[in-house]
């Protein structure tokens, strides 16, 4: 109690950057967008490695984005979760992957297809 | 108009989101424990799996039809509850969370045409944002809300709203709605009325108002003011302080050895004070209480609840262990092998307002300073990265062999996509 009371009265003179406080950069307010709809994931596997997707890289993902041509999106496809760039195609998609040792994935009405999400920002680590 | 906002089956909606190859198949969640069936996805309803059923009873069903089962992950649910009650507040003036699954929706003021699409386009947004389906019901009271949000579910053709303020409406609803099924009735005066001949909810309307006020309590003709369109039942918007917090388990075995059941004791009382400090509250009284396994009669039974008071109220996690493991110690009896522990507080106030005694032997400054600090480090850090050394874990009393991953609220349980 007394060590707070001196500690007090040693305060010294006001802080000149008092009246100019900013808020501390928060990394949040740019990768998440809209935090009900922001999920994270984690990369395993190589098949997107020329686009700069390494395994264990850090996937940002939105769900309430709408798919656009050539988005890095999270897809399920007939039973599996799987990540590449997405392609319309008027009546059917192409899933292209970016490793030339992987074919692109063609997927129609008779597959079970989904876009979970939208990759908004990957983070790895150096 | 009043909106009820009601995620379908939503702790199974829940895992589905992370394993969308489930949608469209049977999926149970079971209670703390794995015991009993607490929710079910349209599938596994369809199969006739009813609420509450024990796993033992369900299991040849979930064998035949091979139905996806998953131990409850509250942390999961309470996180995917959190996503869905932002969007809410982002979107309505105001909202009332009624639980993990329900929020009332105060949309006073909103004009009635265009009310029915606003519904639709919200449960749109939330599907898409969180991959929770939900059913919005609106209608001039809470209870017809209610009523408005089951007929949503059970027809697709509405998308996810239903506007019901039409008298002729209403009633056409009504006519067909099981009174039991009404918010607020129950299974007591469901009997009750059915001896009467009464059994959907217009019928019930249709009584007159002195006749069932002599049947029922004050919460009976409110129901019945409710159905008519007159709002009886109060818009929350702050939830009520609750006057006593229990934090209490089934253990996964039974348990005979003071050590362990102690850290069990710990452990709860931990996640109280917790509870306490979250809503800014003390406790003047403390119950720690066992009891052993009903269902094994050929071994002693015991049920045993010791209270203790605090001189000044607290909410400290060191001050209640300590009375709690007194408290244990008192009540514990070799040979018996105990089932289930809590422990419960009450007389709370608020904890701006303790009043002090002359000869405290308690430095409460210094225990609430101490515990902010705990608090601050497992909100940043994770659930119990600080504890009480005779703590365990919530969860290794219990046993939860098919749990879904964390996949929003621990960092390495996230999900994986192989790309």
């Amino acid at each position: 109690m007394e060590d707070d009371k001196i500690a007090l009265i040693n305060a010294g003179f006001p802080s000149p950057a008092e009246d100019f406080m900013d808020v501390a950069l928060d990394l949040n307010k740019v990768l998440v967008h809209n935090p009900a709809s922001t999920f994270f994931a984690r990369v395993k596997g190589l098949s997107m490695i020329e686009d700069g997707v390494d395994d264990g890289d850090l996937l940002i993902i939105d769900k309430s984005a709408e798919p656009y041509d050539g988005c890095l999106a999270v897809c399920f496809v007939d039973g599996e979760f799987t990540l590449k760039k997405y392609k319309s195609m008027g009546d059917y998609a192409l899933l292209m992957p970016a490793n030339k040792a992987f074919q692109p994935i063609r997927v129609d009405e008779n597959n079970q297809f989904a876009i979970w999400g939208i990759v908004r920002y990957l983070i790895k680590k150096m | 108009m009043v909106g009820l906002c009601d995620c379908n089956n939503f702790f199974a909606s829940c895992e589905r989101v992370f394993r969308p190859d489930l949608n469209g198949k049977p999926v149970v969640v079971l209670s703390n424990n794995d015991g009993c069936i607490i929710a079910r996805s349209n599938e596994a309803k369809a199969l006739g799996i009813k609420m509450g059923t024990p796993l033992f009873q369900a299991r040849e069903v979930i064998e035949k039809h091979d139905v996806a089962v998953f131990s409850s992950n509250y942390q999961l649910y309470g996180d995917m509850s959190n996503r869905v009650i932002s969007i809410l507040k982002e979107t309505v003036p105001a909202i009332e969370v009624y639980s993990i699954d329900e929020a009332f929706l105060n949309l006073d003021g909103l004009p009635l045409e265009g009310l029915q699409q606003k519904g639709r386009d919200l449960s749109a947004r939330i599907r898409k944002d969180t991959g929770i389906p939900v059913s919005i019901g609106i209608a001039p009271t809470k209870t017809l809300a209610k009523i408005a949000s089951k007929l949503c579910k059970q027809y697709p053709k509405l998308q996810g709203c239903c506007l019901m303020y039409r008298p002729q409406d209403i009633e056409k609803v009504l006519r067909k709605f099981p009174v039991g099924d009404v918010w607020g009735i129950g299974r007591k005066y469901r009997k009750k009325l059915a001896l009467m001949g009464i059994t959907t909810a217009w019928d019930f309307c249709s009584l007159p108002r002195s006749e069932v006020s002599r049947l029922m309590s004050i919460t009976g003709v409110k129901t019945w003011l409710e159905l008519h369109g007159e709002p009886c039942i109060e818009f929350a918007e702050v939830p009520q302080d609750r006057q006593t917090i229990c934090v209490s388990r089934s253990f996964a075995h039974d348990m005979t050895d003071l050590g362990e059941l102690d850290a069990a004791v710990a452990t709860f009382t931990a996640k109280v004070a917790e509870k306490l400090r979250a809503q800014r509250m003390k406790a003047y009284v403390l119950h720690v209480f066992i009891l052993t396994n009903r269902h094994r009669e050929e071994k002693p039974q015991d049920y045993s609840i010791r209270t203790t008071g605090f001189e000044v109220a607290t909410n400290s996690t060191i001050e209640m262990t300590d009375a709690a493991s007194t408290a244990l110690r008192a009540i514990y009896k070799k040979g018996f092998g105990y089932k289930r522990a809590g422990v419960m507080v009450t007389d709370l106030v608020d904890s701006n307002k303790v009043q002090g005694v002359f000869f405290d032997t308690v430095d409460h400054e210094k225990q609430d300073r101490l515990m902010k600090v705990i608090d601050s480090i497992n909100s940043v850090n994770g659930r119990s990265t600080v504890r009480i050394a005779s703590n365990g874990e919530m969860d290794q009393f219990s046993t939860r062999a098919h749990v879904s991953k964390r996949y929003t609220t621990r960092w390495d349980e996230l999900m994986e996509v192989v790309v």
